[in-house]
């Protein structure tokens, strides 16, 4: 019996969106298609692999700490090494320092640190608060009030504050990250919410918010295959965002990727295990949708940077 | 599949004689349709009838099951092409690959990491599942010695990869009575292989370089009387492969392709050297379609998380996990130490236990059986109330492990405390944090106090 290729033609298109500006932009996005089904559709921008940067990135596990090196204390060296020595397509910045739990660091500070980022970088650049609602929204004032014209993506903006970070984010042209908890339909609305506010739809990306392997990877993965799904085939035009998903942050904090081989024998190589425990995350949620994907070691960068070149080469 | 209550309903006695267990024949008909009946319990439905309900109701997918005994596993029956839609049912299963042409050292460090990897997280154990035996030597007393060896050594099902059927015969002399999986029939040798696979009824994986070649291959030997069949499209090309994973769940899905209605194998080991990479491969063919994934090694490291994987992809979107219900010691928790309690559902579990363990502050964690339910949907629910938390502090002895009376409930159900006094006279009830991630400054704080 001959055999014949089952296909389906989508009938929507995820937005491209540009992220940088000048010879720093990139654009992700614009697939006709599911994550690398590239018999039926095109993916005419490769999912963009960010390297996270942390302005006061505390204590870090040994795997990381070994792989950052001096750079760790000094966020625009470490952004330069994930971005040259790395292959790093953008840089996430997370602004530890202004956690109004831990140090809680003016936003005027953090912005300082943003632009010496940005300077020294010629890759795109994110910029991302603790998710406390208040001050993430003063940092968004600040930051894109600075950094204005530079369209970084900033983020994440809520339900509680999209007002305040969506308000700047149109006046001194940035691109916003909206976060919702896990939902397809709080995504949607709160995309609604922004372009209601006069956000662009091609301004917007959606984080849904990620749970590691182990802690709810498989809600994450549900729905962003979801969304992906809406977007491409009901053609629901407040799910094309593209997506981001907050890989490194979330699997580096498990027991399974910091926990020494000495406290679980039985979990093997540490190192090792940490890399993969964020790769292996980073694997399911770039073929459920994923157009932006922060990791935070070298080795997962590499290996999700491998494996999007052999899917689309 | 895709039979309505009312076609089978149609096929019934109608006879309501209600011996099936169901008040009448249509009742009956709606739960055979939804997969919560059997046809067995109507003892008047003709053989004719039975024959063709069976037929239909036949999943796509065939499942199919290798090895024997508590170590048997089946791959496939699986009814749909994203998770969200139903469910996966049966969770690919990893294996570790071991050829004749290694070293004895080599081959024992490779059986001992697969015997050693075992975990169990909510409830489910998570193993190794398979070896595959490789002929590299084209030595059938070699093989045979290897196969020997291995069938010695573990209980675990066997994959028997040689194209040649003389040898095949040879190692089946010495594992032919623990159901391995034959690998594989080729262009080259489909009758012979075909045949014996037939005559010893054992499954069969089916090898070829595209799916025009794979769908022939498997149609001639689903007309020569087999059913079980494993399917290796075998481009060893991550893009490739993919691809054609994806191409066959689609066709035996939508197409009702009947060539390709059988789960598959793939080979990451052979796609790269790099151990790392052939890990992140492994994890591409876990969510996208891979009945039996293989692997060049088994350390726990490269497994636990392919494993939890699995776990992830294949549960049941619409059944939470839950964990046991009891005091779970988090450190080393001694009769000062705070006691907490939680809900059973798995995720809020992890990522309690999880930020108490990191606190480093050891914790008495009391999860209570809410049906897997996180805190504030039980809450909502009615399940996770003062009534069921002080059933459950009094029965569990944690009374006699701490000299205190303080538990701590988490931040979102602050509006029961009151309540909950009521109900536990003897403590006193502490309001938590309404996020995990804020356990660690809480539990530093209510440490000191």
């Amino acid at each position: 019996m001959a055999f014949t290729l089952p296909t389906e033609t989508a009938k929507g298109k995820i937005r491209e969106v540009e992220l940088g500006v000048g010879e720093k932009a990139r654009k992700v996005g614009g697939e006709n298609c599911l994550p690398f089904y590239l018999w039926e559709g095109e993916m005419p921008n490769k999912p963009l692999v960010a390297a996270e940067v942390m302005d006061e990135p505390g204590e870090l596990v040994p795997a990381l700490e070994k792989a950052l090196g001096e750079v760790k204390n000094d966020p625009v060296a470490w952004a330069k090494k994930a971005v040259e020595e790395w292959g790093a397509d953008a840089v996430f910045l997370l602004l530890s320092s202004t956690d109004p739990k831990g140090t809680d660091a003016p936003a005027e500070q953090a912005a300082e640190t943003v632009l010496k980022v940005e300077e020294a970088v010629k890759v795109p650049l994110i910029v991302y608060g603790t998710e406390d609602v208040e001050k993430d929204a003063e940092i968004a004032r600040v930051v894109s009030t600075k950094a204005e014209g530079k369209n970084l993506l900033i983020g994440p903006a809520k339900e509680d504050n999209f007002k305040k970070v969506g308000a700047p984010a149109i006046g001194y042209k940035q691109t916003v990250s909206g976060m919702t908890p896990i939902d397809v339909n709080l995504a949607k609305q709160l995309n609604i919410l922004l372009t209601n506010l006069g956000m662009e739809a091609e301004k917007l990306v959606i984080d849904p918010t990620t749970g590691a392997l182990g802690y709810g990877l498989e809600y994450t993965y549900s729905v962003m295959e979801r969304l992906k799904i809406a977007g491409l085939f009901q053609d629901d035009s407040m799910t094309q965002m593209p997506m981001l998903a907050n890989i490194g942050f979330q699997a580096w904090k498990t027991k399974e990727a910091k926990s020494p081989e000495e406290e679980y024998p039985e979990w093997g190589d540490a190192e090792k295990r940490g890399i993969m425990w964020e790769t292996v995350t980073a694997v399911a949620l770039l073929l459920a949708g994923a157009n932006i994907l922060v990791l935070r070691h070298p080795e997962s960068i590499r290996l999700v940077k491998q494996l999007i070149a052999d899917l689309s080469g | 599949m895709g039979l309505s209550g009312l076609d089978i309903f149609k096929k019934l006695p109608k006879t309501n004689c209600k011996e099936c267990g169901f008040p009448t024949c249509l009742a009956f008909a709606m739960k055979l349709a939804a997969g919560q009946a059997n046809l067995d319990d109507c003892p008047y439905v003709t053989d004719e009838v039975r024959a063709e309900l069976a037929e239909a109701a036949a999943p796509p997918i065939r499942g199919v099951t290798i090895g024997v005994g508590d170590e048997a596993f089946k791959v496939g029956e699986e009814l749909v092409l994203f998770r969200h839609e139903k469910t996966f049912f049966n969770p690919t299963v990893l294996g570790v690959l071991v050829s004749d042409d290694m070293d004895d050292a080599k081959v024992d460090e490779l059986l001992k990491q697969a015997k050693e990897c075992e975990h169990e997280r909510v409830g489910v154990i998570l193993k190794v599942g398979t070896v595959a035996v490789k002929c590299a030597s084209g030595d059938a007393a070699k093989f045979k010695a290897l196969v020997e060896k291995v069938k010695g050594a573990t209980s675990k099902p066997l994959i028997l990869m040689t194209e040649d059927v003389e040898v095949m015969k040879a190692a089946l002399e010495v594992a032919g009575d623990s159901r391995p999986l034959l690998y594989a029939a080729t262009e080259a040798n489909v009758e012979a292989m075909g045949a014996l696979a037939k005559e010893k009824d054992l499954p069969l994986a089916v090898k070829a370089d595209d799916l025009d070649k794979l769908a022939e291959l498997s149609e001639k030997l689903v007309g020569m009387g087999l059913k079980d069949l494993i399917l290796d499209p075998s481009p060893r090309k991550p893009k490739e492969t993919f691809k054609d994973l994806v191409a066959i769940r689609r066709a035996a899905l939508n197409q009702k392709f009947a060539p390709f209605g059988f789960p598959t194998i793939t080979f990451p080991c052979e796609e790269t050297d790099d151990d790392l990479y052939e890990t992140a491969l492994a994890a591409m063919y876990i969510c996208k379609y891979g009945g039996i994934v293989i692997l060049s090694h088994a350390e726990q490291w490269r497994m636990y998380p392919l494993l939890v994987l699995t776990l992830n992809i294949y549960t049941d979107p619409q059944r939470p996990m839950a964990v046991d219900s009891k005091f779970y010691e988090i450190g080393n928790p001694d009769e000062n130490s705070p006691v907490l309690v939680t809900t059973n559902f798995s995720l809020t579990y992890f990522i309690v236990s999880g930020e108490i363990e990191g606190s480093k502050i050891p914790a008495w964690l009391g999860v209570v059986d809410v049906d897997g339910q996180s805190v504030l949907t039980a809450w909502a629910a009615g399940k996770f109330v003062p009534e069921t938390i002080a059933k459950f502090i009094n029965t569990s002895g944690i009374a006699d492990k701490v000299k205190h009376r303080k538990l701590i409930i988490p931040g979102y159900v602050a509006q029961i405390s009151g309540e909950l006094e009521e109900e536990l006279p003897d403590w006193e009830i502490v309001i938590g944090t309404r996020e995990a991630a804020d356990i660690p400054a809480f539990l530093r704080q209510f440490s000191t106090t």
